[in-house]
């Protein structure tokens, strides 16, 4: 089918593998007393050699290999490039927030690494086993991380619950490719639409499709299936949860919409209402439930749960344009939550000094830099205009009421109002008059690491919110690949699309 | 060209000042030269659009239309017609004031409040100038986070839940806006006003009826929230006792009223025609409710409040007259209050900075000690309550004689608080001003009013009397733009009224 070697189809994840494995090969070797920073180094550049391969990728024509397992299209270079900028984000706010006490560093270079490479699989694997793989790679390594803080309990009781869980959401994952196989004969995701109108049992295949989307509506933290989140992001990093909330959560989107729009579009009438009762329960019971938070890991943990409901929103549309938006709107989540806990973490340290809303009063006092990129984090979360938050909500519902989608979109943004206040708290909080804080007094300075960090969330935000034009333009080139005509013939409509 | 690029450089000019404002260092006044620098400059910019405006034209001019996102489809368009032109340039001219006024109020952050200050500039400009919904949709929104932040920070006591308040009773209904600018899209394929205004003149008709209600009230109870007008102005209060004088200055008012004319009667006149009696009679509740109000408060900045609440429902009153004069009205009121009611604010804001209360009881003989602040306090008095040659008068009159003329109880019940309004104020300036010297004044020697807040108010007494007696000049432009509507508006009463009759 192609002529291009196979390898270059996964050359991102195999930069990475060897990255991660050289990590874990050189850690024992070094002293015991000596800085496991340069191992973060090593890790920031075979992040940015994987970036640069993604990118790189879209020179290829778009084709499979390893058997029809892998594909490289359009879609699975943006999430490919949204999860290694993820990746990269988030060593660097690592790298600052370390100190010479931290215990596990080398290691937890190295998960990151790891599970960046199962989560870029998930997007790019057009075989369900293949995504499954990834998912668990993906997975294990976060289980881990959830842990890292190994000396308070709440860490390893997070790592724990979310393990035990998660293993139980992947377990549904796993069923659910068993039925589809049993429906259609295939795991192979695009061959899954054809052989679905000729199955003799096409029952199993809706139950098959529902555990998929249950098992993927746990790992996004979708309502119902969210009640793990709060305590996982109280207990893990503030770094981990950082990750933890964005990339995999984009890389288990990335599936879902490929499942749905290339293997289900006939079952739509199946899928649709379900996701529309999670989207706007979600919604709701994020917004609800962060109202009331005191801890500001907790109000974003509850803040992820909605945020997967907007996202859902789009998948609802059952457009291009919905496609488009979702895969648009992770990115613009992404960079504004990673921003948002890169700063949490610099102010708590690998501890969590800080937690609570009235711990951060005075930020911006003490710390103009913090405060002004904590307050446009914020105001990006809340959804002001001119931010990638803003555009993408935007952009969401505009694709939802194009569909008819008019409670929905009602439910939406009257949700979004509700948000305003939870976030406006802490605002209002970190630009009152200070009253004298030891937390606060015990920031250290800010670090170049740290400087990079912010520089390149505070930077996709806006370029998100001011010029979309260009990220837009990937999105939709990535969402004609998985219109089901496109998944015939996908070498000419990329190629037409780009 | 200028013309082609004048109102994006208006609008943009304070937003690279805030830029540099944000690079400058923390010493001396040199961020406070600056920024006055800044809205001098971009004041001088605004008067390019009455120099070159070319009256007895309708439509819009300045424009510029550029694409900015391809899919979906929003334009960077900016234009002016005689409505927003003035509002263009009294923002203009109020900036460098809020700069003077803040020059003493404001010296601990100065940076964070004048980056936060000049952002404030651009969005309200904007707000003015943007013809593309998702374009104003973002300046409307962007005028928010300033303000609250500003008021979180500077907040007299409460700081953090005033802004926290004022925040969400626009945000949230602004929800509602942006569902409605959604629907409109979906069903037009534009967000571009003036293209969704020739789709709803034309094809209204094929669209659901009852949907356009309800996004017609979508864009209405954003806007009323905004002005505030009763019953939801209960933000305001909170906001003008704890915001500093330059925000409080720009908070009410002008940014709703004027979405108000652009959008409920530019694009929904039949609509606006139909919700009329509700708004009118909000707008009498309002004046009365406003003034009543006002007459018993203590404290000078809530008396202020209440004041904006019935002097701002008289503007909402002409405008649901669907008058050319009505309208004209209208909207010289919202110049004349903005004007008037800045110059009020600071005033306040001086006598806080001299005697560090808002106590009005604790006032008492200002006159003796201070005549040249109490020259000033009846100027801009009695161009609130509206005495004939200063500005006030010609916005009420004109409101009142239209409304006498379409609704004449609702105009008497109207022109009621107007002596209610003289009450009030007259009675704060005699609490203020006259009577026996209380313990605080005679106790405390200040200095009268000094050259820098004489910069700031006596070029606004002079455009007061200005305004008061040249009238014509500045309703010539607002006049071609407001004819075009009230046409609209006349037009959709037509159809209208043969519904009702046939109903009847």
């Amino acid at each position: 089918m192609t002529d291009v070697p196979q390898i270059y189809r996964i050359l991102p994840e195999v930069i990475l593998t060897i990255t991660g494995v050289i990590i874990m090969l050189v850690e024992p070797l070094l002293a015991k007393n000596s800085s496991r920073k340069p191992l973060g180094w090593l890790a920031v550049l075979g992040t940015l050699a994987s970036l640069a391969a993604s990118n790189w990728q879209l020179q290829l024509p778009a084709g499979t290999a390893f058997y029809g397992t892998v594909q490289t299209d359009a879609y699975s270079v943006f999430f490919h490039v949204a999860i290694a900028g993820i990746v990269l984000a988030t060593l660097l706010v690592t790298l600052d927030a370390a100190t010479a006490e931290t215990e596990g560093l080398g290691e937890l270079f190295a998960l990151i690494c790891f599970g960046a490479v199962g989560m870029m699989l998930m997007t790019s694997g057009i075989e369900l086993l293949l995504v499954f793989i990834g998912l668990e790679i993906s997975s294990i390594s976060t289980y881990i991380m959830a842990g890292f803080r190994k000396k308070s309990a709440k860490g390893p009781e997070a790592a724990i619950k979310y393990f035990l869980l998660g293993s139980f959401a992947t377990a549904f994952f796993l069923y659910g490719i068993a039925l589809i196989f049993g429906a259609t004969g295939t795991t192979v995701i695009p061959a899954v639409a054809g052989l679905l109108t000729s199955s003799q049992t096409p029952i199993l295949a809706s139950i098959g499709l529902t555990m998929i989307i249950i098992g993927l509506g746990f790992k996004v933290s979708a309502a119902p299936f969210q009640v793990w989140t709060p305590d996982v992001y109280e207990g893990a990093t503030s770094v981990v949860v950082g990750l933890m909330s964005t990339a995999p959560k984009a890389a288990a989107f990335a599936v879902l919409l490929r499942v749905l729009y290339v293997a289900f579009p006939a079952l739509h009438n199946h899928w649709q209402p379900l996701l529309w009762g999670m989207a706007a329960l979600s919604m709701t019971i994020g917004n609800l439930g962060a109202l009331r938070q005191q801890n500001v890991k907790l109000m974003l943990a509850y803040s992820s749960i909605a945020y997967a409901g907007y996202l859902l929103v789009a998948f609802t549309a059952l457009s291009q344009d919905g496609i488009a938006a979702a895969s648009f709107y992770t990115v613009s989540y992404a960079a504004m939550n990673v921003g948002i806990f890169a700063i949490f973490s610099h102010a708590g340290g690998m501890g969590d000094r800080l937690t609570l809303i009235q711990d951060y009063r005075g930020l911006a006092y003490r710390s103009p830099l913090l405060g002004g990129a904590l307050a446009f984090f914020l105001i990006s979360l809340i959804g002001i205009p001119f931010t990638g938050g803003f555009f993408g909500k935007f952009y969401v519902f505009a694709s939802a009421l194009h569909s008819g989608l008019v409670w929905l979109t009602i439910i939406g943004l009257v949700n979004s109002g509700i948000a305003a206040y939870y976030y406006l708290r802490l605002l209002a909080s970190a630009y009152s008059k200070p009253v004298h804080s030891d937390l606060l007094d015990g920031i250290p300075r800010v670090s170049i690491p740290l400087l990079f960090a912010l520089l390149l969330t505070v930077a996709t935000t806006l370029i998100l919110g001011i010029v979309p034009g260009r990220v837009l333009a990937g999105a939709k080139a990535g969402a004609n690949t998985l219109s089901p005509a496109a998944a015939i013939d996908i070498g000419g409509n990329t190629d037409a699309a780009k | 060209m200028l013309n082609d690029s004048i109102l994006s450089l208006i609008t943009f000019v304070p937003t690279a000042g805030a830029i540099v404002v944000a690079l400058l260092p923390r010493s001396g006044k040199l961020i406070q030269w600056f920024t006055l620098l800044v809205t001098l400059a971009t004041f001088g910019l605004t008067l390019h659009l009455p120099a070159h405006y070319h009256y007895g034209q309708s439509g819009f001019q300045f424009e510029e239309n550029h694409p900015w996102i391809a899919s979906p489809k929003i334009g960077y368009h900016l234009g002016v017609d005689g409505i927003s032109m003035w509002l263009v340039v009294l923002v203009g001219f109020l900036g460098p004031m809020a700069v003077l006024a803040s020059w003493k109020a404001i010296e601990t952050r100065t940076k964070e409040f004048y980056f936060l200050f000049l952002l404030q500039q651009t969005a309200m400009i904007g707000v003015f100038v943007a013809l593309d919904m998702f374009l104003y949709y973002g300046f409307w929104e962007l005028s928010l986070v300033p303000m609250a932040i500003l008021i979180a920070m500077f907040g007299r006591n409460r700081g953090a839940q005033a802004a926290i308040k004022f925040f969400l009773f626009t945000f949230i209904p602004s929800a509602f806006l942006l569902v409605g600018m959604l629907w409109l899209y979906a069903k037009t394929g534009t967000f571009d006003f003036v293209e969704t205004q020739q789709y709803l003149s034309q094809n209204g008709s094929l669209l659901a009826p009852q949907a356009l209600w309800w996004v017609s009230l979508a864009f209405l109870f954003a806007f009323a929230v905004k002005v505030p007008v009763f019953p939801l102005h209960g933000w305001l209060s909170d906001v003008f006792s704890e915001a500093p004088t330059a925000m409080a200055m720009v908070v009410a008012g002008k940014l709703g009223l004027y979405s108000i004319i652009r959008f409920n009667l530019g694009l929904f006149p039949a609509q606006s025609r139909q919700i009329a009696p509700l708004m009118i009679t909000l707008a009498v509740i309002g004046i009365l409710y406003g003034a009543l109000i006002a007459l018993v408060q203590q404290d000078l900045k809530r008396f202020i409040a209440f004041s904006t609440v019935g002097h701002l429902s008289f503007c909402t009153l002409g405008i649901f007259c669907f008058t050319v004069v009505g309208l004209n009205g209208s909207v010289y009121q919202i110049l004349n209050h903005e004007l008037s009611g800045a110059a009020m604010l600071i005033l306040f804001g001086i006598l806080y900075e001299r005697y560090g209360t808002y106590d009005m009881a604790l006032y008492g003989g200002l006159a003796g000690r201070l005549p040249r602040m109490a020259t000033l306090y009846l100027i801009t008095t009695l161009s609130l309550i509206g005495l004939p040659i200063l500005n006030g008068f010609v916005g009420e009159f004109l409101i009142l004689s239209s409304s006498f003329g379409v609704h004449p109880y609702w105009g008497a019940a109207a022109t009621l608080g107007v002596i209610l309004s003289a009450a009030y104020m007259l009675g704060m300036i005699q609490k203020l001003f006259y009577g026996q010297q209380s313990q605080l004044v005679a106790n405390k020697p200040v200095p009268d009013v000094m050259a820098r807040e004489g910069f700031a108010l006596v070029p606004a007494a002079i455009l007061m009397l200005v305004l008061g007696v040249a009238s014509p000049y500045w309703i010539r432009a607002i006049s071609d733009a407001v004819n075009g509507l009230a046409g609209n508006v006349a037009h959709a009463t037509v159809t209208l009224t043969t519904n009702v009759a046939e109903k009847r």
